[in-house]
């Protein structure tokens, strides 16, 4: 059985439809991207699977559990679903080091040292340990954004969601965010990731989804997709991206 | 017209022949005008302070002379600018006459500068002067009435012990407002359905309160609830009462305070924190409220400075406070100077506050400028 099942969801902001009956399954150690324009219901979906949105109809199950409607632990379920965003979101009043353990210590009852401890381990892994006591607004976008998955990993989650993590980053500082999901990517972390950079969603994904206008036109492997689209919005899609040299 | 490959016309490069130059700018009217105002002001000020001079030292001492004498003096150093502006008169005619126009526009703009740094001095004086003048015209009724020397000496100490009352109040008022400010806008705050009958209560409290003017709730509290005989209340002294009734106006203003405060903060933090699993409650004490607290402080304190000036009302209930002790004096003796005294009490008190807030307002834009840039 599919570890996030995510069946016939709709959702509305009052009057606008954002998504239009959406469902896919993700597996354990997939990566599924979701891929489309602006407004087509990406991060929407991505809200929705962490209860920060509430569906209107439809339902989300993970690991066989709904995590949608009345009634569900939503703080369970966010303590197995970590999510990126992409504006970071770190806690500007803390040190990177108090950002990463707030969540540990408070969620998962970890003690200080112990938070503390992972919290260097993975500051270690991306890089970053020499940056424990800053403070978000001393670093740079590319920095906050790898505090920021590093935050979410701090939670051992089951998977993560991924919301256009590089959009608001300068260019040359993309790539060492991209390496971290790469190297998360590789261990079978199992991740949903809305993007914009074609290039790498053909490389890491193990399903794409194009999305347009709140439904999802056309699903496949990366290549089948990138190389040979069925639908003509996607083609579309695919041919204006191209034109901005991100492809 | 050529156009670029947008359809946009630019302009014919070849037809641009030689653009012309900027010439220096006129100054000789401004300097005149400069000169004009200088002169003005020196005279109204040198009156002003002969006035002054013959009101205070009737005996004529040398001493309290010469310091009227430099006071006056200080009033040469406009001229100084003034001079300087003057002189860059020949030196642009000269530069222009070189056809030298950068250099003819540099010095109009010096020449420019320094009769508008005399004109701003000169306002100065020219303001200073009238208020002297102001002071001791009608035979010096206006400083005598407020500004007595006699009547101040003999007031001070019986009205700045009776400002102790006005202290008490401010803080014991101050302290209630802090918690109960902070309880009417949780309940504003409180999210769905359940919370729309304290949300409700909330907002018609902070609506009623910001809306009736507090002298008319010091009057309400401190008489109707001895009339009434309202149990407990009827007994307190009315120091307490008038506390409760400043604390009653207060509480909507430092509510609404706190309800912007936390509605400051971005809701991405929300999420943010939510998503790492935080619960509400959690998200408020650790995320949101260390946040919007540092907000909070600058309008909390500009509300607090306004109750403290309100704590010069509680005399209408018949509390002795500063503002009442000085109406006493001033009644008595039939002079208002006593009230100038409490005027300048308040002053003392306030502006440190007030400077306080703006250096925290400062601290806080720096910040701003530093994480944006």
């Amino acid at each position: 059985m599919a570890f996030l099942n995510i069946k016939d969801v709709h959702k509305s902001y009052g009057e606008t439809k954002v998504l239009d009956g959406v469902s896919i399954s993700v597996d354990k150690h997939e990566v599924v991207c979701l891929i489309g324009a602006s407004g087509s219901g990406k991060s929407t979906l991505l809200m929705c699977i962490n209860s920060l949105q509430p569906v209107n109809s439809g339902e989300i199950l993970l690991d066989g559990d709904r995590v949608t409607g009345r009634g569900v632990d939503v703080n369970r379920l966010r303590k197995n679903v970590g999510m990126v965003f992409q504006s970071y979101n770190l806690f500007p009043h803390m040190s990177v080091l108090e950002n990463l353990i707030l969540a540990p210590r408070k969620v998962l009852g970890l003690k200080r040292d112990e938070a503390e401890a992972q919290a260097l381990e993975f500051l270690g892994k991306v890089g970053m340990e020499a940056k424990v006591k800053s403070y978000p607004d001393q670093l740079s976008g590319g920095q906050q954004q790898r505090v920021a998955i590093v935050r979410a990993m701090c939670m051992r989650p089951q998977a993560l969601l991924l919301d256009e993590i590089t959009a608001a980053l300068d260019p040359e500082l993309v790539g060492d965010v991209l390496q971290i999901v790469r190297t998360l990517a590789t261990e079978g972390m199992t991740m949903v990731l809305a993007t914009h950079e074609m290039g790498f969603a053909r490389e890491v994904a193990s399903q794409v989804c194009f999305l347009h206008q709140g439904k999802i036109l056309e699903r496949g492997k990366p290549e089948d997709i990138f190389e040979n689209p069925q639908e003509e919005r996607t083609r579309q899609f695919l041919a204006r991206v191209l034109a901005s040299g991100r492809l | 017209m050529p156009e670029s490959g947008l359809g946009i016309p630019t302009t014919d490069q070849s037809a641009v022949v030689g653009m012309e130059h900027t010439p220096p700018q006129r100054i000789s009217l401004l300097i005149a005008v400069a000169l004009f105002v200088w002169t003005t002001s020196f005279s109204f000020y040198w009156m002003g302070l002969f006035a002054v001079d013959a009101l205070v030292n009737p005996n004529s001492e040398v001493l309290i002379h010469a310091i009227f004498v430099m006071l006056g003096v200080m009033a040469l150093l406009p001229a100084v600018p003034l001079l300087k502006a003057i002189g860059g008169i020949p030196k642009r005619a000269k530069a222009i006459k070189l056809n030298d126009l950068a250099e003819g526009r540099y010095v109009a703009a010096t020449s420019k500068e320094d009769a508008l740094v005399t004109l701003g001095f000169s306002g100065g004086i020219l303001i200073i002067g009238a208020l002297l003048w102001f002071a001791t015209t009608n035979d010096a009724a206006i400083s005598t009435t407020f500004l007595n020397p006699e009547y101040i000496a003999k007031s001070w100490t019986g009205i700045t012990s009776a400002f102790w009352i006005n202290v008490q109040v401010a803080v014991g008022a101050e302290i209630i407002v802090l918690v109960s400010g902070l309880v009417i806008a949780i309940m504003r705050l409180l999210p769905g359905r359940p919370g729309r009958p304290l949300r409700l209560i909330a907002t018609i409290y902070v609506d009623v309160f910001r809306a009736i003017p507090s002298i008319i709730v010091i009057y309400l509290v401190g008489f109707g609830l001895a009339i009434a005989q309202v149990p407990f209340f009827k007994d307190l002294p009315p120091t307490v009462l008038a506390i409760f009734a400043l604390a009653l106006t207060y509480t909507g203003y430092v509510a609404e305070v706190y309800r912007a405060g936390l509605e400051s903060i971005h809701p991405s933090q929300w999420s943010a924190a939510r998503s790492l699993g935080l619960s509400y409650s959690a998200t408020l004490r650790s995320v949101i409220i260390p946040q919007a607290f540092r907000r909070m402080i600058p309008p909390l304190l500009n509300d607090f400075i306004g109750l403290q000036k309100d704590t010069a009302l509680i005399g209408i209930m018949g509390v002795i406070d500063a503002f009442m002790q000085s109406r006493i004096y001033a009644s008595s003796d039939f002079n208002l100077s006593p009230v100038i005294v409490v005027a300048i009490v308040f002053v003392i008190a306030t502006i440190p506050q007030a400077r306080f807030v703006d250096s925290l307002i400062a601290r806080d834009q720096r910040r701003q400028k530093a994480s944006a840039g």
